[in-house]
């Protein structure tokens, strides 16, 4: 159960495209992310096919039933918004037993449902308090609680952590993983965290103005960016894109390589240039790097701590195994 | 940033609105206290003295002053009822998207704006009037025999005439409580299977509370004083004495201004334990 397929599907406000006419498969039990930058119709997309918006055109499939017109309720899909929406005049409980109230679950059914939801999700203590008596964290376990006690053939999760802080939303990050191992069930996941996508993904889908750009593992995303946005986007920091004679070197328009795959000397390499800001996280450092003739900057990680300071002249050595290589439409070659 | 020095600036600058608002509460509370302790017949020997408590017993002893307050009662109840209901839906119609928007609720509003002495004179002539009046004219043209409301239903005219006046009002207030409630709310209760009816028991309902609590209040306090209405259209005849038209007859028509300023007393008590009841129920609500 949870298998979605959407079918030439478009959505348009008014006058203006909003989804120009899209096709994609989730398979069942997978965990879909969508990425995209801010306003490229991922909560658009993500509403189609729960229901809340009508498609323009298209059809949406769920279990290969058609359920282009079918009723949100009556999708068996459930979704997880991004401010909670939690029901603000009811308890944890009452919160977490609405869908099964409505559904005309009896009331032992619920009280059942409702035990095993909170143990898993460690609400046991604070079923009797109201949603505005309980941390971020704890408000988005309960809209996660009222979701799974539902038993939907598939999760819709709209930047669920976006509203948490960092130590909490990596928690959280795994807690939904840990859900995603345990329940097999279907996952659509939107957010504009990458690391979000690259670590919780089986299949991650890149968006632009509505358009899909790729659909792939995050590692196939990494590996082999089908375009240039595609290769911009995913990875972090961001590929360093490098136009003109260098790129001719290599025959092609544009060349792309990720800042992990260059290697940075006092001495010597083919590149040069300045140092203008050297972020040092611990594990790793990240050199900025002005006045290579390349690019305007160019990005360096390098593993542990190195020391190279504000206007340092360093040489760049990049991996030519690595270099991801692109023609004047963007798209990839080889 | 208020500062001990910006703090005192403060005051002085307020002084003078709050002294103004002060004397104009003030003198005539005073006045009337004083009154309601003396006999003062103003065309029957005038101030004939102190009197105690005298005006305050004869006051709730008349035969008419029980009478009076179920009126008040009748009428406060029923245009509550009839505004927060007919607010409630008017306040979800008017917050659908359709076209001409500001008009419409431009002229929702409008009654708003009508004097009252003057809407009571529109619907007494223009509507209720059983000759030329367009209800007439409807019962009319549906072969009945037109109503002399005034005389016949005067408590309903009345309530109705009231309630046209002061529906805007909760319309308004229930519209902007409509507006702010928080549209994924509805749409995670429309996934979660519930229908427009249980959205609107569990969830809008429970979101307006806190508005309708304060067009309760208000409303209240307010019509305690409806006199316009009754004073343009049946005169306080028909069982629709309220006790603000007994307060006015006692002083006015029978020149009696102790009398009637005991009864002033005792409206202000009555206003007062409303105001504490509501402000109660709200401060509750507020809280949770
Ligand atoms: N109800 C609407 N009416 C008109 N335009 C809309 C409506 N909802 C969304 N849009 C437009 O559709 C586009 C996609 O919006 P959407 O909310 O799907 O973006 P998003 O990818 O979720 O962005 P973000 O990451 O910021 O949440 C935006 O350009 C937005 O302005
Ligand atoms: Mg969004």
């Amino acid at each position: 159960m949870g298998r979605i397929v959407l079918e030439s599907v478009t959505k348009k406000f008014g006058n203006t495209e909003v989804i120009p006419p899209l096709d994609l498969t989730i398979e069942e039990g997978e965990f879909v992310v969508f990425v995209g930058p801010s306003g490229c119709g991922k909560s658009t997309l993500l509403r189609l096919i729960a229901g809340l918006e009508d498609v323009s055109s298209g059809v949406i499939k769920i279990d290969d039933n058609d359920a282009t017109d079918l009723a949100p309720a009556k999708r068996g899909l459930a979704m997880v918004f991004q401010s909670y929406a939690l029901y603000p005049h009811m308890s944890v409980r009452k919160n977490i037993t609405f869908p099964l109230r409505m559904a005309g679950l009896s009331k032992a059914e619920q009280d059942e449902r409702v035990t095993k939801a909170a143990e898993v999700l460690n609400l046991s203590d604070y079923l009797d308090r109201r949603p505005g008596q309980l941390s971020g964290g704890q408000r988005q376990r309960v809209a996660i609680g009222r979701a799974i006690v539902r038993e939907p053939s598939a999760f819709l999760f709209d930047e669920p952590l976006s509203n948490l802080d960092a130590a909490l939303r990596v928690g959280m990050r795994l807690e939904i993983s840990e859900l995603h191992k345990r329940l097999e069930t279907t996952m659509i996941y939107v957010t504009h965290d990458q690391v979000e996508a690259m670590t919780m993904a089986d299949k991650i889908v890149v968006l632009r103005a509505g358009n899909i750009e790729q659909v792939g593992s995050p590692l196939e995303l990494y590996h082999s960016p089908r375009n240039t946005f595609v290769a911009g986007f995913i990875g972090s920091p961001k590929m360093n894109l490098i136009d003109g004679e260098e790129a001719a070197k290599y025959g092609a328009h544009t060349i792309g390589i990720r800042p992990e795959h260059i290697s940075v000397s006092g001495s010597e390499g083919p590149w040069s240039g300045k140092v203008v800001v050297s972020e040092h996280l611990g594990s790793d450092t990240f050199f900025h790097i002005h006045g290579t003739g390349l690019a305007d900057t160019i990005t360096v990680r390098v593993d542990g701590e190195v020391n190279f300071k504000y206007g340092d002249r360093v040489y760049l050595t990049p991996r030519d195994d690595v270099i991801h290589k692109f023609d004047a439409e963007g798209l990839r070659i080889g | 940033m208020a500062t001990q020095h910006s703090r005192s600036v403060a005051r002085f600058m307020l002084a003078p609105a709050v002294i103004l608002l002060l004397g104009w509460m003030l003198v005539p509370l005073t006045a009337t206290l004083i009154f309601s302790f003396k006999k003062y017949l103003p065309l029957r020997g005038g101030d004939l003295g102190w009197v105690g408590f005298d005006n305050y017993v004869r006051f709730v002893s008349s035969s008419a002053f029980w009478p009076s307050v179920m009126a008040t009662l009748t009428i406060i109840g029923s245009v509550l009822v009839i505004t927060i209901i007919l607010g409630i839906v008017l306040a979800l119609l008017l917050d659908q998207p359709m076209w001409g928007q500001g008009i419409v609720r431009i002229l929702v509003i409008a009654p708003f704006f009508v004097m009252p002495t003057v809407s009571a004179l529109v619907w007494k002539n223009m509507f209720m009037d059983p000759i030329n009046g367009i209800l007439a004219h409807l019962w009319k043209f549906f072969g009945a025999a037109p109503v002399e409301w005034l005389t016949q239903a005067s408590m309903q005219s009345i309530v109705m005439i009231v309630s046209w006046q002061w529906l805007p009002f909760a319309t308004l207030i229930l519209l902007t409580s409509v507006q702010s409630l928080d549209r994924e709310q509805l749409e995670a209760a429309e996934m979660d299977g519930a229908p427009w009816i249980s959205r609107f028991w569990h969830l809008i309902l429970p979101h307006l509370a806190r508005a309708i609590t304060i067009v309760l209040l208000i409303q209240t306090i307010f019509l305690l004083s409806v006199f316009a209405e009754i004073f343009v259209t049946t005169g306080g005849a028909f069982g629709t004495k309220t006790l603000t038209y007994l307060i006015f007859q006692r002083v006015l028509e029978s020149q009696n201004i102790g009398l009637g300023s005991a009864g002033g007393v005792y409206a202000i008590i009555l206003a007062n334990i409303v105001a504490i009841f509501l402000m109660r129920a709200v401060g509750k609500n507020l809280d949770s």
